[in-house]
């Protein structure tokens, strides 16, 4: 079985998971060109939900949760993220996306502002925050992170660990109400992945809505309160962390976790 | 059979600190590793030492046996003869110092030369917050105020127009404002332009002559035939650099945009520019255009020059800039997106700084090359310096000088063009954050 991706106990007081719902996605169906990349996808998230979607590469894991904030336009169904339904509508656009937080595969900092101009552009620029105070929130959520000492450094200058904290804090900085992880340490050395997802658990233990492209399964077992496994553009299955490892249903969420797991 | 060394070893005196060879350091060391670590480059070194000499042992001579108070080459000649001898060569500087004035300000009066003085020390104030950002910032209001004080010293005449071109943009940035807020950014820039463009066009110079006769506030004009020499080339280059960049961002906007009709208006444009010779269009501008325009309509001809030099560049510019734009990451507008900016934030935050910063050294070569391409309106009959040396070689008492001339303007265009490459290093150098 995976390791476990911390080795302190979990704090589970503040994981509640609400009746609200805080992403709804109906019959959505999204093509590139024509190729058909989802296929009827039907989820709810509920608030305090903490998902973990895993699946082959190209089952189209990315093309989701882009979907969520709008990086993706789909073409068919509805989705509704906080009662606001994603439309064409730009100002719908503007306003989910600066409630909904995303970190990316390679951070994608800006490579030309210090850390703390990454963390405050956002905050002084959409959400119109003096400078003085959108500072103070930014070094709150540095410090979180473990990072405050290199506010004043270039993203350049810091480790790859480092800057996907940094990218953490500079989404957190936006006070969202979702955050949305795409493979936030596959581009990471080992010992780097540990100090992420340890500020990932953080980040659950404190109740945020979590939607989590990953293959650490470890992480999984320990915070997800849902596994879905994806392929070929469809939801193949989803269960609780336990059922979903010691139990799968379909053949292939079998054979993916026994080449996942390596057993 | 080999007998083996024993593999264990132990070292029981310490090495002491020695000093280096003398051939590898110092100047002899120096030496050695640069001019002559071969054969070949030995040779080459030789050859080259050679050629450097012959050339400095012809001018050397040329430059030190100038004479700087004549009054025609003639005279100049025949001060150099008495001096070194009969043969002897040397720069006849005379005709530089004889006419100096003219190279510098063409048909300018001369009573008026404070003008363009003053325009040129407004221009460098001006400039410097822009270039370097650890001015005081107050001093961009300088900037803001040189594109209407400058012209209305060079050119003269009423107060009222520049002010009345300035509400130019306050008029367009309050309807784009207005607008914008109701139907979008998009609609609010194309309706601010028009509201701007219209005011320029057809009401402004109307409501300058109002106030000018309610209010009479002027300076004698200058007429733009009189404008010469280097003043005329800065003024055309700080303009067409000035202008050619803000078009060339929004035209590599244009071509990376999602609108289909403004897409293929930026890559019809630019395509066209580039591919027309920029003399083409400085004659357009100076002999077509009349054609056009509706009789009577007076279009000054260093305005004309300046509009064409200006799409020249930006044509240019665009381009270079689209290779900045196409140097970033996908990522980079992806998280500004995530983020929540709108596209003119991300543009201005994210995504021009770092287009920009790559595509440094190409804008600057292209702003030394439009510095350099002034001297072209020679050729339509303007007198900028090399209008003007030609005008002088044309005088019965400089008949024959070349050098002399051609290697002030030279030297004059050298200082700036260098200065620019040397700032665009610098920029570079501080503009470096990653490793
Ligand atoms: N911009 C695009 N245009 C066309 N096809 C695309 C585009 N982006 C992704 N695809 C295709 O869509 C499919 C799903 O891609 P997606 O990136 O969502 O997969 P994924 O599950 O995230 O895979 P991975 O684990 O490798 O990141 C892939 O087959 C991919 O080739
Ligand atoms: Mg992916």
């Amino acid at each position: 079985m995976a390791e476990p991706a911390t080795a302190r106990e979990i704090d589970r007081s503040q994981m509640t998971i609400s009746d609200e719902v805080a992403i709804e996605i109906t019959g959505m169906n999204k093509w590139y060109g024509a190729f058909h990349v989802l296929r009827d996808i039907n989820l709810t998230v509920y608030r305090g939900e903490r998902i973990v979607i895993c699946g082959p590469s190209g089952s189209g894991k990315s093309t989701l949760i882009r979907c969520i904030n709008r990086l993706e336009e789909h073409q068919e169904g509805k989705i509704i993220v906080d009662g606001t339904e994603l439309s064409s509508d730009l100002k719908n656009i503007d306003k989910i996306r600066s409630e909904v937080g995303m970190c990316f595969q390679h951070f994608n900092l800006f490579p030309h502002l210090t850390i703390m101009e990454n963390c405050t552009l956002a905050p002084i620029w959409v959400r119109k925050t003096p400078r003085k105070e959108a500072e103070e929130v930014a070094m709150h959520y540095l410090e979180k992170v473990k990072i405050p000492d290199q506010a004043n450094k270039y993203p350049g200058q810091l480790s790859g660990g480092q800057q996907q904290r940094v990218a953490i804090a500079r989404s957190l900085c936006m006070k969202p109400r979702i955050m949305l992880f795409d493979e936030p340490t596959s581009a990471l050395d080992p010992e780097m992945i540990k100090e992420v997802l340890d500020t990932m658990i953080e980040l659950a233990e404190e109740g945020m809505t979590m939607l989590c492209v990953t293959h650490e399964m470890g992480f999984a077992q320990a915070v997800a309160n849902r596994v879905i496994f994806m392929d070929q553009g469809q939801i193949v299955e989803q269960n609780e962390p336990k059922e979903f490892f010691n139990n799968p249903q379909s053949d292939r969420t079998k054979l993916f976790l026994s080449q996942i797991l390596g057993h | 059979m080999t007998t083996h060394e024993p593999i264990a070893y132990v070292r029981e005196k310490m090495a002491e600190q020695k000093a280096p060879p003398p051939t590898s350091v110092g100047i002899l060391g120096w030496i050695r590793a640069n001019l002559f670590p071969d054969l070949v480059s030995g040779i080459l070194t030789v050859v080259a030492l050679f050629i450097v000499y012959s050339l400095v042992s012809g001018l050397l001579p040329w430059l030190l046996h100038g004479v700087w108070n004549a009054s025609s080459l003639d005279e100049c000649r025949k001060i150099i003869a008495e001096r070194y001898g009969e043969g002897a060569s040397g720069a006849c500087w005379a005709v530089i110092h004889e006419r100096f004035w003219q190279l510098m300000y063409g048909f300018y009066p001369s009573h008026l030369y404070w003008r363009p003085n003053l325009a040129f020390v407004l221009l460098l104030l001006g400039i410097a917050p822009v270039l370097f950002d650890n001015l005081p910032r107050k001093m961009l209001l300088i900037t803001i105020a040189v594109p209407f004080v400058g012209p209305w010293l060079l050119w003269g005449g009423s107060v009222w127009v520049p002010i009345m071109v300035f509400l130019g943009f306050v008029i367009g940035i309050m309807v784009n404002r207005f607008v914008g807020r109701m139907s979008g950014a998009l609609v609010g820039i194309i309706v601010g332009v028009l509201a701007a463009v219209v005011w320029w066009l057809f009401l402004s110079g109307p409501a300058a002559d109002l106030v000018q006769s309610i209010i009479p506030l002027s300076i004698e004009p200058v007429a733009s035939r009189n404008f010469g020499g280097f003043m005329l080339a800065i003024t055309l280059g700080i303009t067409g650099i000035a202008m050619s960049f803000p078009l060339g961002i929004f035209l590599a906007l244009g071509r990376q945009s999602n609108l289909v009709i403004l897409k293929t208006m930026s890559v019809g444009f630019i395509e066209f520019i580039r591919g027309v010779p920029l003399i083409t269009l400085l004659f357009v501008a100076s002999v077509l255009l009349n054609y056009f325009l509706p009789k009577g309509t007076e279009f000054d001809i260093i305005l004309r020059v300046m509009i064409m030099i200006t799409i020249f560049s930006a044509a240019y510019m665009a381009e270079a800039i689209r290779g900045g734009l196409a140097a970033l990451p996908k990522g980079q507008y992806e998280a500004a997106d995530a983020l929540g900016l709108d596209y003119w934030q991300a543009q201005r935050l994210i995504i021009m700084p770092q287009a920009l910063k790559i595509a440094i050294p190409s804008i600057v070569s292209i702003f030394i090359g439009l510095f350099k391409d002034t001297t072209l309106v020679s050729i339509i009959g303007l007198s900028d310096p090399i209008g003007w040396v030609k005008l002088i070689q044309a005088n019965a008492e400089w008949n024959g000088i070349v050098w002399e001339l051609y290697g002030f303007v030279a030297f004059v265009f050298f200082l700036f063009c260098f200065s620019m490459g040397r700032y665009s290093m610098y920029l570079e150098r501080k503009l470096q954050t990653g490793h």
